[in-house]
């Protein structure tokens, strides 16, 4: 029999506010030391009452519209309660009873998928296990730090569709600045069960928790598949709804301690904040404030005059846009400017193993401008950017230490061309005697005479010119 | 018995309860867990008063949290307060009601506390145990003490998120008590004993005397909001004290080995019995199953209660009824305390779940609608000057 996979997501990022959810603590990015970035509010001394960081109601409600979900414009926050230490005051502040956007869908390829809801929520703090002196010691700088979660509906088939999904989710809350989803920052549970294909009736459930790394997920839905397929076919285990947890070393997934996940967490809305009614006004100035979705984006491209499938790759990450569009602004063409970052730049990030585009747009533009000009050649361009990559080197500098001029004078050149051939004088006959393919290496030693300056067609035009006298 | 938990100023003309934070100065809560928590800074309330010019004087004592109407549960006096303000060794005193305890110690020690409508001031700085009902009130010799320090603590705080907003409030206690409509709640007179009940007789004799009507009525549902009280009050004081946890600061066991014993030996040697009993009845009306019959039902009579008493004040200026059922408790087993402190929680709640303003003057209690405060102290003025 044929099983199909049915996976629903709850996807936690982080809220890019400059403060904490309930208190003006700076976020955890801001912090040193652990314990940095700690007030009595966020610590949980008594006497202190939560007061609403309202940038971080309309990051979540920038969220929704971008989900295409409905907000919720009357919405609540709510206590859950439980203890542990990471939890300063044994309750977290939810929104349980009236989450701030509710049904919302995302094209993942041809297919929908739904969103239930989107609800605000505070994060918790680290607990770090000191060897030394066999202690468990605490950090609340995480505490209080604004996350939405994202609780998408059961409508995932494949492993595939999760991580396209999970990267469109990824770049969209980048794009609009909701969240910056650094490394390891985007965590998600992912609950699972596989049925006959073509059936309807859900399967047994295992929830896989905290999962963070995309290719860790894809995995680890691979192998809770077969895992569930094999329970079902080959009767291997009984099935139970239960919470696991992905071990990266033995790769499999083991179920969690029951006493981890049994418990009551008592919710109730929290009297220490009332109410939050986001209003026709409010609402249309969120509306406004949207920035362009990847789409909008690709397509300002496209009538930039860059090509479709370039504007696309440029589009679907959102610092490839920023530095595009910096660079644009310093007065490149859009069109040199699209293909220094596809071209030179990925091939730099790929060379190094780099996954995001970091460089200062001031510098690209510099070297493009100088490329563009014919102040020096191409291929030295590509070797201050390189440099740039490498040990950040400032352009001008550069060139001059390097002696990158594309403007040498015809004699110069003229005597480039006689020195290559002199020394090439093997493929000189070669050339003469009718093999054309010769012309490549005499030409790429005239390069290296001039050191990457001078004018390509110059080069070519003075070296044609002496092969055929 | 000590006057105060901690002394702060033998000159200080201030009293502050022990739920009140005073920056630097130990706030127990009248509880074991925080015998030896000091805070980092002061309530809102406090701050206002030391900036209006007044010293404090020391920390007064509580029930642990301030749950207990007695004080049985408690080593200490939970009169304290108004004890000092009778023997006029203090101008006033803060003090957090949040189940009526306060108005008690007011009534039986014969001086004047207000409970102002809940918002009015920053609750900021009061450890706390039931937040959408507890609210910090005055002490006073009298109403118009009473009103010149709740005019300096009241009036809108950032820092506290249910503070109303308006900056400022004002509290005329010159209002003529002519023509005003008094109404006398039936049921909480009868669940009186005579003693009480003479002291509410002399009150309407007074307010009759000087121009005003006093009506008998019956108010419905006055056991159902004593109930939805006790249930609202448990279940968020169960959540706010679970941060005592042995942890991060207060009381901890010596005895544990693991996280689990460390957090149930704290809170097992630390918490009294009437606190455990309260945690146990909130986190059962929390829990899966029982939210809705018992929780969500409470926050329905809550706005019911709402409802009867706003109905009430469009007839009527004020309801006159008693604090307490009697001044004396009898002697009974600690055990049984959850049942008895909250019994007498019939004669507070009606207040405490409405944060509708109360006003307990002569040994007997007025209630009135949001913002009648000034009005309340103006008709307590009319029974203070009557005995004077
Ligand atoms: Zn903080």
């Amino acid at each position: 029999m044929k099983y199909e996979l049915v996976i629903g997501l709850e996807t936690h990022v982080e809220l890019a506010t400059d403060s904490k959810l309930f208190c003006s603590c700076g976020g955890h990015a801001a912090a040193n030391e652990p314990n940095d970035c700690v007030c009595p509010a966020c610590s949980g001394m008594p006497g202190m009452l939560p007061v609403t960081n309202k940038h971080a109601i309309e990051l979540a409600v920038k969220a929704g519209l971008m989900l295409n979900c409905k907000i919720n414009q009357y919405t609540t926050f709510d206590k859950k309660s439980y203890y542990y230490p990471d939890l300063p005051a044994a309750y977290q502040i939810t929104q349980w009873f009236h989450p701030i956007c509710v049904e919302g869908t995302v094209e993942v390829g041809d297919r929908k998928i739904g969103i239930k809801q989107i609800h605000i929520e505070e994060d918790a703090g680290k607990l770090v296990h000191d060897d030394a002196t066999n202690t468990s010691l605490v950090d609340y700088n995480r505490t209080s730090v604004p996350l939405i979660e994202i609780v998408s509906k059961p409508d995932f088939r494949s492993a595939d569709e999760v991580i396209t999904y999970l990267k469109k989710l990824k770049a969209a809350l980048q794009f609009a600045g909701i969240s910056e989803c650094e490394e390891g920052a985007m965590r998600c549970d992912v609950n699972i069960s596989v049925r006959p294909e073509g059936t309807d009736k859900l399967g047994v459930r295992s929830e896989i928790k905290n999962m963070s790394s995309f290719a860790e997920i894809k995995d680890a839905i691979e192998f809770e598949k077969v895992r569930h397929v094999d329970a079902i076919e080959r009767r291997t285990e009984m099935l139970v709804q239960e919470t696991r947890r992905w071990d990266e070393v033995k790769r499999r997934t083991f179920p969690m301690r029951n006493k981890e996940t049994a418990a009551d967490y008592r919710y109730f809305p929290d009297p220490n904040l009332m109410p939050i009614v986001i209003d026709d006004a409010w609402l249309e100035e969120i509306k406004a404030s949207m920035p362009a979705t990847a789409e909008e984006k690709g397509q300002k491209y496209v009538d930039m005059g860059i090509a479709t499938k370039e504007a696309a790759v440029l589009a679907s990450d959102a610092k490839l846009c920023s530095v595009f569009d910096a660079v644009v602004a310093q007065g490149r063409e859009p069109k040199s400017v699209a293909s220094w970052i596809l071209t030179e730049c990925m091939s730099r990030m790929r060379y190094l193993g780099i996954e995001t585009l970091n460089i200062d747009p001031a510098k690209l533009s510099r070297i493009i401008e100088l490329v563009d000009a014919g102040e020096i050649t191409r291929a030295a361009g590509k070797k201050v950017l390189a440099a740039v990559f490498e040990s950040d080197v400032d352009v001008d500098k550069y060139c001059d230490e390097q002696g990158f001029n594309a403007k040498v004078d015809e004699g110069a050149v003229l005597a480039a061309v006689k020195a290559a051939m002199e020394a090439n004088a093997a493929a000189v006959a070669d050339f003469k005697s009718g093999k054309e393919k010769a012309f490549g290496a005499i030409f790429g030693a005239c390069m290296k005479e001039l050191k990457g300056n001078g004018d390509p067609a110059l080069i070519r035009e003075l070296l044609n010119k002496e092969l055929s006298k | 018995m000590a006057k105060y938990i901690t002394e702060i100023n033998k000159q200080g003309n201030i009293a502050v309860d022990d739920t009140i934070l005073v920056k630097d100065y130990p706030a127990t809560a009248g509880s074991k867990m925080l015998e030896n928590f000091v805070p980092l800074f002061s309530a809102e309330a406090v701050e206002r008063v030391v900036a209006a010019g007044y010293t404090l004087s020391g920390k007064t004592a509580v029930g642990e949290f301030g749950l207990d109407l007695y004080g049985e549960t408690s080593t200490s006096d939970i009169c304290a307060a108004a004890t000092l303000v009778a023997d006029g060794e203090v101008r006033a005193a803060l003090n957090v009601d949040l189940n009526g305890a306060p108005r008690r110690a007011a009534a039986i020690k014969g001086v004047t506390f207000v409970k102002p409508t809940y918002g009015t001031v920053s609750r900021y700085g009061v450890i706390a145990a039931a937040c959408s009902g507890e609210q910090i009130g005055v002490t006073a010799k009298d109403a118009d003490t009473a009103a010149e320090i709740l005019t300096v603590i009241a009036g809108h705080d950032a820092k506290d998120g249910t503070s109303l907003k308006q900056d400022k409030y004002e509290y005329n206690t010159d209002i003529s008590a002519k023509g005003m409509k008094i109404a006398l709640v039936k049921e909480l007179y009868d669940a009186a004993d005579d003693e009480v009940k003479a002291k509410i007789d002399s009150a309407a004799a007074a307010y009759k005397k000087a121009g005003a009507t006093v009506e008998e009525i019956s108010v419905l549902g006055l056991s159902e909001i004593k109930t939805a009280w006790t249930i609202l009050m448990s279940a968020e004081t169960t959540n706010n004290l679970s941060r005592f946890d042995g942890v991060k600061y207060g009381y901890r066991t010596e005895k544990y080995k693991n996280i689990d014993e460390l957090y149930v030996g704290s809170r097992s040697e630390a918490f009294g019995f009437l606190t455990k009993a309260t945690i146990i009845y909130g986190s059962d009306v929390l829990s899966k199953g029982r939210y809705e019959v018992c929780y969500d039902k409470a926050l329905k009579i809550r706005r019911k209660a709402v409802e009867t008493l706003t109905e009430l004040f469009a007839k009527f200026d004020a309801l006159l009824m008693p604090a307490y059922s009697k001044a004396d408790f009898e002697a009974y087993d600690v055990t049984d305390a959850f049942n008895k402190v909250y019994e007498e929680s019939l004669f507070t709640a009606p207040a405490s779940i409405t944060g509708m303003p109360a006003v307990v003057t002569k040994g007997v209690q007025l209630v009135g609608n949001y913002f009648a405060d000034g009005k309340l102290l103006a008709l307590a003025k009319v029974l203070e000057k009557e005995e004077a």
